[in-house]
């Protein structure tokens, strides 16, 4: 069952606005929410809401078959009027499919194409858009994946279904967070000989416990002990294609980067980036007699200072 | 029902797509993308080939001028200016990024 929406409202706009005056609210609250440049909590969903509003209200036939609809409450349980259908909806189809705002999709609108398909014109199918959400490791190694979306389609009667269409793809390897993939042809089917649509997805990858993304780098904190740092050694560090050993040199820095080529994600058709290990020191919190002594002979005996460039600045 | 898979393409800087793949993929006429691309906001990859080629990404961009122009009601110019815009802001996200990998 369809839910209603009440337009006006969430336009924040009177049910007699004039056209400027939905065009104006629109347009106020585009610059507020669209989720290109804003930073608004749920942005991309506000928008939404209040572009699907737009497009029926700016469109004077889109407008008066909503306005037929009557008022209702937000969010209650919603079917149009028995003859809602036979004036403005296309074909003889049932409304227990679509949703509230595929209502409006298939009408003409002066603005809009006319409505439905026509036996003498192409016309190309619609592109599908869906999120894919990937593990660190399905993004790292590549994956198949194999879901369902709901797609708003043309029925051979001239109405508008959603419809399940099966997606199932191969996400090649080294894919971030944020990038954008297109497979071909995989959209919705074209029409009276028109090509098909493609299908868009958008990639979401969940934050790995260790290592952190940056373009194709991947960062991994590496801990050490202050005697490994100033003496160097070699540690088994995990990488996310297998454990290798790392020499840590003498001198190692906080913070310093040790760089392991090609460990990081893949580029296609170039080299991978890299793994980069950032050196952190951690000190022992707890001493035994023994180690203590060790430690305070140490400071008597060092001329190191950590804090040379403090004291000359503080000698000024 | 055996459903067969399909390879999902990168839209990177490494595929390549051609002029007539921008504009069939797009919901801006041709006549619109060309002023992108006079206006700086599509890059072919040489500006003096009788026909031009494209990064793949300028898809992502061409799908975003599209966006922007039927969410705002923007002409060509009002679109590559927004486009500038939004270019600085993924900059600036990606260096957010990059320093937070590093800081950890």
């Amino acid at each position: 069952m369809m839910k209603y929406k009440d337009y006006y409202e969430i336009l924040g706009v009177a049910r007699d606005a004039d056209a400027d005056a939905i065009k104006t609210a629109y347009r106020r609250l585009a610059r507020k929410y669209h989720p290109d440049v804003s930073k608004e909590k749920n942005a991309e969903a506000k928008f939404k809401e209040m572009a699907e509003a737009y497009e029926t209200l700016k469109d004077p036939e889109k407008r008066a078959a909503y306005d037929q609809l009557g008022r209702h409450a937000p969010g209650e349980d919603f079917r149009p009027p028995p003859d809602w259908g036979q004036h403005f909806a296309q074909g003889q189809g049932g409304f227990d499919d679509i949703d509230f705002a595929d209502l409006f999709a298939g009408l003409a609108g002066r603005q809009g194409r006319a409505s439905g398909p026509r036996a003498d014109r192409a016309m190309a199918g619609s592109d599908y858009e869906a999120v894919v959400r990937l593990s660190f490791d399905q993004a790292f190694h590549g994956t198949e994946i194999d879901f369902t979306l709901s797609a708003l389609e043309w029925s051979p009667d001239g109405s508008m279904r959603r419809v399940p269409h099966r997606v199932k793809t191969r996400i090649p390897r080294g894919v971030t967070d944020g990038e954008k993939l297109r497979v071909p042809g995989k959209g919705g089917k074209g029409i009276n000989g028109g090509p098909d649509g493609d299908l868009y997805l958008d990639i979401e990858v969940t934050a790995h416990p260790l290592y952190r993304v940056s373009g194709r780098d991947l960062y991994v904190d590496l801990p050490l002990a202050p005697w490994e740092a100033v003496l160097g050694t070699s540690v088994n560090l995990p990488t996310p294609g297998g454990s290798v050993a790392l020499r840590v040199p003498a001198g190692t820095r906080a913070g310093q980067q040790l760089r392991l080529a090609g460990r990081g994600m893949a580029r296609g058709g170039g080299t991978p980036g890299n793994l980069l290990a950032i050196a952190r020191i951690e000190v022992p919190t707890t001493l035994d007699d023994r180690q203590r002594a060790l430690y305070r002979e140490l400071s008597e005996i060092s001329n190191f200072n950590p804090r040379a460039q403090l004291d000359e600045e503080t000698a000024r | 029902m055996n459903v067969a898979t399909d390879d999902a393409v990168r839209l990177d800087s490494v595929t390549e797509i051609t002029w007539t793949q921008l504009v069939g993929a797009c919901a801006m006429p041709e006549v619109e993308l060309r002023e992108l691309v006079a206006y700086g906001a599509l890059v072919p990859r040489d500006p003096d080939a009788p026909t031009w080629t494209f990064e793949a990404r300028a898809l992502v961009v061409a799908r975003t001028a599209s966006k922007l122009r039927h969410d705002f009601e923007l002409d060509a110019h009002g679109v590559s200016v927004v486009l500038s815009y939004v270019e600085r802001i993924e900059q600036l996200q990606s260096e957010i990024r990059r320093l937070r990998a590093q800081m950890g």
